[in-house]
C-alpha cells in the first residue's frame, strides 16, 4: 500500500511532525531558555525514503535525524530563541502543505477506489 | 495524525497561560492591599514555566507550570496616619506591584494564549480532513 502511495504518504508523516515541532515552539513562546526547533523537510523526506531504513521507524529515525535548533533573529535576555511572528507564518505554511499532502494522497486513494469499484 | 500529541502541546501552553492569567488577575486586584505590618502584605505571584515532554511523544515539548513563585520585592511603605491600618508610626505598607509591568503580562499572556488556541483549531480541522479522506 506504501508502493501505491509513493512519496506521498511518507511526505504526509513527516508533515505531520513538523507541525508537531512548530506547535511545540508556539506553546514554549514564553519558556525561558527554551529552543526553537525546526524539520529539515528535505533530508528528513530522504532519510525515510531509503530502502534500507527499517520499516516502522523509518519516520522516526528520519526527524530525529533531521531535527535542528532554529537561531533567533532576535534572541530574548531569558535565552528562549522562539519567534512568535515568523512562528506564526511557518505554522500557517506548515499546516498548508499538509493539506497539499494529504490532496495528493486523497486522489491516489479516490483513482485506486476507482479502479476497484469499476465505477 | 495517530495519537495526536499537537493537542497535549497546545493544551498544555493554553492551561500555562490561563495560570498565568490569574496570577496576574489576583496581583492587579491585590495592588492596593496595604497593610500595617511588612510581613502581612500581599506579594506579587508570577508562575515559572519549563518545557517538558508531552505524554504522547516525550521528545516533543510541552509547557509545564513548575511553580508559582512569590515576588521578594520589599512592600512600599507609605505615611498615611489617617489611615485605620496604619502601624504607631502612622506607615501603612502598600504591596509592590507595577500595574503597567502587570498589564503588558496581561496583553502577552492573552496572546500566546489566542496564538495556541488557533494551533488548537488548524490542528483539529487537519485530523478532520485527514479522517475524512476518501469520503
Amino acid at each position: 500500500m506504501s508502493d501505491f502511495l509513493g512519496i506521498h504518504g511518507t511526505a504526509l508523516a513527516l508533515r505531520e511532525q513538523r507541525l508537531q515541532l512548530l506547535s511545540a515552539n508556539m506553546a514554549n513562546a514564553d519558556t525561558p531558555g527554551f529552543q526553537a526547533q525546526d524539520l529539515d523537510f528535505t533530508s528528513a523526506l530522504q532519510a525515510a525514503l531509503q530502502p534500507n531504513a527499517a520499516a516502522g521507524d523509518a519516520i522516526d529515525g528520519a526527524v530525529q535525524g533531521a531535527r535542528f535548533a532554529r537561531p533567533s533573529s532576535q534572541p530574548s535576555l531569558d535565552g528562549n530563541t522562539v519567534d512568535g511572528e515568523r512562528e506564526h507564518a511557518l505554522f500557517a505554511q506548515a499546516a498548508l502543505e499538509y493539506r497539499a499532502s494529504l490532496n495528493f494522497v486523497e486522489s491516489k486513494v479516490r483513482t485506486m477506489l476507482t479502479a476497484i469499484t469499476g465505477q | 495524525m495517530s495519537n495526536l500529541p499537537i493537542f497535549d502541546v497546545a493544551g498544555s501552553a493554553m492551561n500555562a497561560q490561563s495560570v498565568r492569567l490569574s496570577t496576574i488577575a489576583s496581583n492587579l486586584a491585590n495592588a492596593d492591599s496595604v497593610s500595617g505590618n511588612p510581613d502581612d502584605v500581599f506579594r506579587a505571584k508570577q508562575p515559572v514555566f519549563r518545557a517538558e515532554g508531552v505524554p504522547g511523544d516525550p521528545s516533543l515539548a510541552g509547557v509545564n507550570v513548575v511553580e508559582v513563585r512569590e515576588s521578594d520585592a520589599a512592600p512600599l511603605k507609605r505615611y498615611e496616619p489617617g489611615h485605620p491600618l496604619a502601624d504607631a508610626q502612622g506607615y501603612v505598607y502598600a504591596p509592590a506591584v507595577d500595574p503597567v509591568a502587570q498589564m503588558v503580562d496581561l496583553i502577552s499572556a492573552s496572546r500566546s494564549y489566542q496564538a495556541n488556541v488557533e494551533v488548537f483549531n488548524s490542528a483539529k480541522e487537519l485530523a478532520l480532513a485527514t479522517l475524512n479522506m476518501g469520503r
